[in-house]
């Protein structure tokens, strides 16, 4: 599977590895510098541009961060990544989220990417200041440097010691890295690490109980005027045939509405309501009548998304073949036995907590984007095109985040504020969208249809298997020079297939991903918390189930010999992240049978029921395994989650509470998307525009939940989503445990139970 | 023109008697803890207190508070030190933080109303209290372990609460 880390495409940054490791003192501080896109010659004097972190001359140590902070306190994961090679005292560090800027590369947070992605990079980061100081104090001291080390922001050796705040203040620092002395640089063994695994409290916290946390609602500006949007009747095609604004007129503070003119076809059809005030913004645009040509998804329903996955799955030469074994289908023709079953998923809402919003206005010939925001780097182009200008005359400043889960991925919201400030002089424009609008607007999670087969030969042993998903695709819409190819030459979206691509062996492997694209034309597919692999392992994980109660076999026992590690599964092929490859897997398994004591009687219409996946991506496998106990009354059909046991194998943890907040909060956002959430489309919209309708997991509903991390020094990988592929599998496979039932629709209601205890 | 005591002073903001009580705190008053998130009193992202109970503020009328107590997070506790905000951090409770003025301010008004409440109370309190993030099992723990704290030291409210 491909990452975003190394896009096929166009406008890529520079790799870290090409680029040349600066040190040098400059002005106030010394600073740490990646020069990027400079050339080598050039970049000793320009110390340039890229600037990682600085220690000024009191020995504060600032680690500047690009990822988005929205709940996984990444800044303080980070800032100690990198304090820990540069051994530095941990309480004289801080850290900032950044502005978008060229120089920073790629500005991406998503994917659980963020600690996998920097681990290495801000390591030798690290280590290179560490080093250079080392140098430069022993030089101060008139020592030896072999005969220094650093501890603490101090170096000492031979008697001696200096902080490091006096050897920026009095030293000459210069030192420089190649791109090759960089990638060489060695990282600590884990025994030596002081702060990598250890309690910390996180830095973001504080702020986030006082109401002193400021986010992109927060965001003012002298002189700005409120604006909400009036939306279309469908997201794409739709245009403005004429706007009546009479009776808006009457809200005292109404302004204007205004047609946003989108040379890059990203908010069409938006009308601008602005105002004095939001409550006055949000009153007019009740008011204003505006009067659309539509698009031709206007009619559109989920029966008919979903008719149209399941006709392109039945033409065999549809899609992208992700994975095509040779003799697949050999394998089905040859076989004793056969299974096929077929999954859907429904339309499921980001709602995240603070409704999209953006401050736009420009400044000194610079447009800025006061929002928060997870995938900078996609959005900076829409905006260049949408308000003609180039890219280096647009910023977007930082913000906390009031909830990501993917819908800030997408910035289409950025765009309907620019346009609507470029569209008075470009004069301050505070967008906020109401819940209604900003639910209309979001990217939703695609309703899906997969198809799995498997074949069996003698004695129940598994020698082939066919999966074909079919769902709107977010990269292909919104990113599409990240799309590889399927052994077909067919592009595929990996964040619509993820999953699919299993660790078992099965045998003669077909993973085929189709491209839905009615879902494509009628909304915006997003990504949303875990992507694909949060729904693909629902049809995986109920399949592996209902696949081995068909050979007569036990759930778990079944899994364990298909996790043999053989062949591709060794890890061997996706790298050092999945080291160890389905053994691993294998082991996070038989550890959550342990634990939720499976095999071991239950009352009455309670259930244990087992999922395991790699979590995002087959180059950076998190192994996570759940066993979720159930009750379901057989009167009702009404499903009571008891208790989630999750064991999760995410290599190294940097940061042990942050990892087991991330789990927590993911592995019930898996359990709100297999009972409590879910949607459809309607006329072209979604039907359930905020809650009431809409029903996201309470309090009263979260289960007792056991989190057991693996003991490891492996490489780090992602924490945000994984969890949250493997608890609604579990739960479904619960239910048939403990009622009979086979569900095979997320999300999972009463309704359908009982159906399917009847059945 | 309402007035009323915000945060312990007296106002008489010029927003119109129906503007909801949230944005007149957001965005006239400027004290920007207070969140919004659905508009329908769904998600208590917008909780204040009015005379010391927990109350919606998006579906709330300035009209309805005249003469009236209100506080929001910033004067929950003078330093921002009530025990439940001191949980919040032992705990490490808040993740994207958004809901969380709201939380907080929810379980300040039921543990003044009772004290040492059990886990239905709390379910029963906090329900109406969305957590996106999902950090429901530490928000639980740490309004637990605030009640416990508060039995051994009561706390004194900060202003107006």
């Amino acid at each position: 599977m491909n990452r975003i880390a190394q896009p096929a495409g166009p406008a890529q940054p520079l790799a870290p590895s090409r680029r040349s490791f600066l040190i040098a003192a400059a002005g106030a501080g010394l600073m740490f510098s990646f020069a990027g896109g400079v050339d080598e010659a050039d970049a000793a004097a320009a110390y340039a541009p890229t600037i990682w972190y600085g220690i000024d001359p009191d020995g504060v140590v600032t680690v500047h961060v690009i990822r988005a902070e929205m709940g996984q306190h990444v800044g303080t994961a980070i800032a100690r990544i990198v304090a820990d090679e540069l051994e530095a005292d941990w309480s004289k560090v801080k850290f900032d989220h950044v502005d978008s800027d060229p120089k920073w590369g790629l500005m991406v947070t998503g994917g659980s990417w963020s600690v996998w992605q920097s681990f290495p990079l801000m390591s030798q980061a690290g280590a290179a200041g560490r080093i250079a100081l080392v140098e430069e104090g022993a030089r101060l001291m008139g020592v030896p440097a072999a005969s220094c080390q650093a501890r603490n922001s101090v170096v000492s050796g031979a008697g001696k010691s200096i902080a490091y705040g006096e050897i920026v203040a009095r030293g000459e620092l210069r030192r420089s890295f190649t791109a090759d002395e960089l990638g060489k640089l060695p990282i600590k063994p884990p025994s030596e690490r002081r702060l990598i695994g250890k309690p910390a409290d996180a830095r973001d916290i504080p702020a986030k109980t006082n109401g002193a946390a400021v986010y992109g609602l927060d965001a003012v500006v002298d002189g700005m005027v409120y604006a909400r949007p009036k939306l279309p009747p469908t997201r794409n095609d739709s245009s403005v045939v004429a706007i009546d604004d009479s009776a808006a007129k009457a809200v005292p503070g109404y302004l204007q509405a205004i047609a946003l003119q989108d040379p890059s076809v990203t908010v069409p059809g938006w009308v601008m309501v602005d105002a004095t005030s939001f409550v006055a913004a949000s009153r007019a645009a009740d008011l204003v009548k505006v009067t659309w040509k539509t698009g031709d998804s206007a009619k559109v329903s989920e029966a008919d998304i979903q008719a149209r996955a399941a006709a392109l799955i039945a033409d065999p030469k549809a899609g992208s073949l992700v994975v095509e074994d040779k003799g697949v289908d050999a394998a089905f023709a040859g076989a004793r036995k056969t299974l096929e079953r077929t999954y859907t998923t429904s339309t499921a809402l980001h709602f995240q907590m603070e409704p999209i919003n953006a401050l736009a206005f420009e400044k000194d010939g610079v447009f800025e984007i006061h929002t928060g925001n997870q995938w900078q780097s996609l959005v900076l182009p829409w905006l260049a095109k949408a308000l003609g200008r180039p890219e280096t005359q647009i910023v977007m400043r930082s913000y906390l985040l009031g909830g990501g889960f993917g819908r800030r991925l997408n910035g289409d919201y950025a765009v309907g504020a620019a346009l609507a400030s470029k569209a008075i002089g470009g004069k301050p424009v505070k967008m906020v969208c109401t819940r209604p609008d900003d639910t209309r607007f979001d990217s939703p999670r695609s309703p899906s249809v997969q198809v799995v087969k498997m074949a069996f030969g003698d004695g129940g042993k598994v020698i082939g298997m066919d999966h074909a998903a079919s769902a709107g695709w977010p990269t292909e819409v919104m990113a599409p020079f990240f799309m590889p190819k399927g052994v077909n030459g067919v592009p595929y979206d990996p964040f619509a297939i993820s999953g699919a691509n299993h660790w078992y062996s099965v045998g003669a492997q077909r993973v085929r991903a189709i491209s839905n694209d009615l879902a494509n034309r009628t909304f915006r597919p997003g990504w949303l918390r875990s992507v694909g692999p949060g729904w693909t392992n629902f049809a995986v994980e109920s399949f592996m189930d209902e696949a081995a109660h068909s050979v007569g076999k036990d759930p778990v026992a079944f899994r364990l010999a298909l996790l043999d590690a053989s062949g591709r599964n060794s890890g061997a092929a996706d790298g050092t992240s999945a080291v160890g490859g389905a053994r691993r897997q294998h082991a996070v398994v038989a550890r959550v049978a342990e634990l939720s004591g499976w095999g071991k009687p239950l009352p009455a219409n309670t259930g244990l029921g087992m999922a395991t996946t790699f979590g995002q991506e087959r180059d950076m496998p998190t192994w996570t395994a759940c066993a979720a106990r159930v009750h379901v009354d057989p009167a009702t059909g009404k499903v009571k989650v008891e208790k989630l046991t999750l064991v999760i194998d995410a290599g190294t943890i940097v940061s042990p509470d942050g990892a087991r907040a991330q789990v927590e909060g993911s592995a019930l956002w898996g359990m709100s998307l297999a009972l409590f959430e879910g949607t459809e489309f309607k006329d072209g919209q979604v039907k359930d525009t905020n809650l009431g309708p809409y029903t996201p997991l309470r309090m009263a509903d979260v289960p007792e939940i056991e989190i057991v991390f693996i003991e490891s020094t492996e490489v780090p990988v992602g924490l945000g989503e994984p969890a949250t592929t493997v608890v609604g599998p579990a739960i479904a496979n619960a239910i048939f445990a403990a009622s009979g039932a086979r569900v095979r629709n997320l999300p999972i209601r009463p309704k359908a139970v009982l159906a399917a205890m009847k059945a | 023109m309402a007035t009323f005591q915000f945060n312990g002073r007296p106002v008489t903001p010029k927003s119109t008697d129906d503007t909801p009580l949230l944005w007149v705190i957001r965005d006239e008053i400027g004290l920007k803890g207070t969140k919004f998130g659905c508009g329908v009193a769904q998600c208590g992202a917008c909780t204040v207190h009015i005379d010391g109970k927990a109350t919606r503020s998006c579906v709330t009328p300035l009209a309805a508070v005249s003469g009236k107590s209100v506080t929001t997070i910033e004067a929950l506790d003078p330093k921002g030190a009530h025990p439940l905000q001191a949980a919040w951090i032992e705990l490490q409770v808040p993740q994207c933080g958004y809901c969380q003025s709201g939380q907080i301010m929810q379980a300040a008004s039921l543990l003044k109303t009772t004290p040492n409440p059990t886990d239905a109370q709390i379910d029963a309190a906090m329900n109406g209290n969305l957590c996106r993030c999902m950090a429901y099992v530490r928000i639980k723990k740490a309004i637990k372990l605030a009640a416990s704290r508060m039995q051994e030291a009561p706390h004194t409210q900060g202003a107006g609460a």
